[in-house]
């Protein structure tokens, strides 16, 4: 298992040296994906608390980054630090608040949808964080200013990403935490009659989640040199980042990563056929065709299934 | 001085008063049973006790502590663990991650916390069932999952909610048998059960709830020949005779 996951870390490694600069921006949306699916996976995966509102997290990041670089001149690579911070506090907030009134399943999904809707209005309507128009940074290709003459910059910060989110999982899976928001999961009056405090662990989960998900808002600030409201805090990007672990295997190690395999580039090809004819969003279609069919037939997502099979090949 | 005491204790749901004014104490090392028919109010007691649900009025002091406002998993931070009448097992998870939940409170350490649970695995005659999903369990073996899980938070007191009820009488003959050597490790126990034999063999006192309050308290003989008990329970009989 560690042979497996350390040989596949270098063949990622070593892949853009393959790559056309096509397939390489395909690979990169794959693994900044993937590391939003695990960023996700901690709280809606592991703790099995819904969001659907994780873009606001990534707006949040974005917007922290990009404004204190315009204003105060601080270099993005500690205003990824600033944005993640930022959205570990308003995580928690929010976290707080559903968790204390007891607001499960559906009603947290509400919560947080509601959140991310809050935060996109409140930047459309901020001038001085650009508005409706958003922020644009100039391009200035300078590293200490996170932007680079050469796109495998941002395919080996997106590899770290996600090594460094399934490294914290990982570890997590092996601690009392992780243990716990798994039971949690499965059943909280339980475990509190165990002597779990629930309230502890969902809302650490979700201060860890969005506070890894804030740091994505910077790389996607910085990647598309950007930040358009309707694009960081809207419910498209929730649904992007809410899909890959759940078709991967929501609460597993690689779920979110074999989810972003399986979905990114389908996502891609669907834009790529559709697009030309004017169907924008038809990979919308794709996603929700998936999701029905994950749900009536793999309803613990694929990685569970490919590790029987894995088994089975070699016994 | 007690290891619990309840005193005064009622709990209303709209129009059903589940208990009212309740008050027994359970000593250190102490088996009790709360016996009484169906909708006496004995689990609305526990669920108050154990944090679960807030009394309306009331005490509940343990080893002198009020534990009035104390979250569930707070009370059983302090030595006070329960079973559930309608088990809560989780079931995607293995039984012997089941019982780890529980041991992981005391014993941070995940390795430390799953040798606990082997070897309350182990007391409970469910070590060889230990990788199997707790979902696949029988019947049986999941009453004992229930009894291993609350064991394994190392409590000074025992709820156990009829943990046998719908048992053979051989497995009810083994969990008593089970019981009784908990309670010999100096855990008490505070027993709900309608097994009446259970009960006898068990319990050095017994409190008899009916419509919430107690009608009766004292040792098994005492109770056993009670009229108030006996009408209480011919009642039920009665009603239950018409059922199939
Ligand atoms: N959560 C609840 N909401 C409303 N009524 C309840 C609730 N729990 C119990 N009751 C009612 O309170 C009474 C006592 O129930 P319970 O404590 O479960 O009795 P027992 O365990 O002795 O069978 C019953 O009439 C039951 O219907
Ligand atoms: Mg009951």
């Amino acid at each position: 298992m560690t042979w497996l996951a350390l040989g596949g870390l270098a063949v990622l490694a070593v892949l853009p040296a393959v790559l056309g600069p096509y397939a390489l921006s395909v690979f990169i949306n794959i693994l900044f994906y993937a590391y939003l699916g695990q960023a996700w996976n901690i709280v809606g995966g592991y703790a099995g608390q819904l969001s659907v509102g994780h873009a606001a997290f990534v707006g949040i990041g974005g917007y922290t980054a990009a404004v204190l670089a315009a204003e105060t001149g601080l270099t993005p690579w500690v205003g990824m630090l600033a944005g993640g911070a930022l959205a570990a506090v308003l995580g928690g907030v929010i976290g707080y608040l559903g968790f204390r009134f007891g607001l499960r399943g559906f009603y947290f999904v509400l919560l947080t949808v509601a959140f991310a809707e809050v935060c996109r209005i409140v930047a459309s309507n901020w001038e001085r964080v650009g508005g409706a128009v958003g922020l644009y940074i100039t391009f200035t290709g300078d590293p200490r200013q996170m932007q680079f003459q050469d796109d495998r910059a941002w395919y080996y910060i997106a590899l770290a990403l996600t090594a460094l989110a399934t490294a914290i999982v990982w570890g997590m899976e092996r601690r009392r935490f992780g243990i716990y928001l798994t039971a949690i999961r499965e059943d909280e009056t339980a475990c509190e009659a165990l002597g779990v405090p629930t309230f502890r662990h969902k809302l650490g989960a979700m201060v860890l989640s969005s506070f890894l998900t804030g740091l994505a808002g910077t790389f996607y600030a910085y990647r598309y040199s950007s930040l358009q409201p309707g694009a960081v805090f809207g419910i498209p990007l929730s649904v992007e980042i809410v899909i890959r672990p759940i078709v991967g295997g929501a609460g597993t190690l690689l779920g979110p990563i074999v989810g972003s395999f399986i979905l990114t580039p389908l996502a891609e090809l669907s834009r790529a056929w559709f697009g030309q004819g004017g169907w924008h969003g038809a990979h919308l279609i794709v996603y929700g065709v998936l999701l029905v069919a994950v749900v009536l037939f793999l309803p613990q997502g694929a990685v569970p299934v490919l590790g029987r099979l894995v088994r089975r090949a070699a016994p | 001085m007690s290891l619990l005491e309840v005193r005064g204790l009622s709990k209303r749901f709209g129009g059903v008063q589940a208990v009212a004014d309740l008050s027994f104490t359970v000593d250190e090392g102490d088996v009790v049973a709360l016996i009484g028919p169906n909708g006496a109010g004995k689990t609305t007691a526990f669920a108050c006790v154990a944090g679960f649900l807030a009394p309306d009025a009331g005490e509940v002091r343990f080893r002198g502590r009020a534990l009035r406002g104390l979250a569930p998993h707070a009370v059983n931070a302090l030595g006070i663990a329960r079973t559930f009448q309608i088990m809560r097992p989780f079931p995607r998870l293995s039984v012997v991650r089941n019982v780890m939940i529980a041991t992981l409170g005391r014993h941070p350490d995940p390795r430390e916390a799953e040798a606990r649970a082997r070897a309350v695995l182990d007391e409970v005659g469910l070590a060889a069932r230990a990788a199997v999903p707790a979902g696949a369990l029988t019947l049986a073996e999941r009453k004992r999952l229930e009894l291993a899980r609350a064991l394994g938070t190392e409590p000074a007191l025992l709820l156990l909610d009829e943990v046998m009820s719908g048992l053979t009488e051989t497995e009810t003959e083994r969990i008593v048998g089970l019981v009784g050597a908990i309670n010999r490790r100096g855990i008490a126990i505070l027993l709900i059960e309608h097994v009446m034999r259970a009960v006898m063999s068990l319990a050095r006192r017994i409190v008899v709830l009916d419509h919430g309050e107690r009608i009766a308290e004292g040792t098994p003989a005492e109770v056993a020949g009670d009229p108030r008990v006996i009408e209480a329970y011919l009642g039920e009989e009665h009603a239950g005779a018409a059922a199939p």
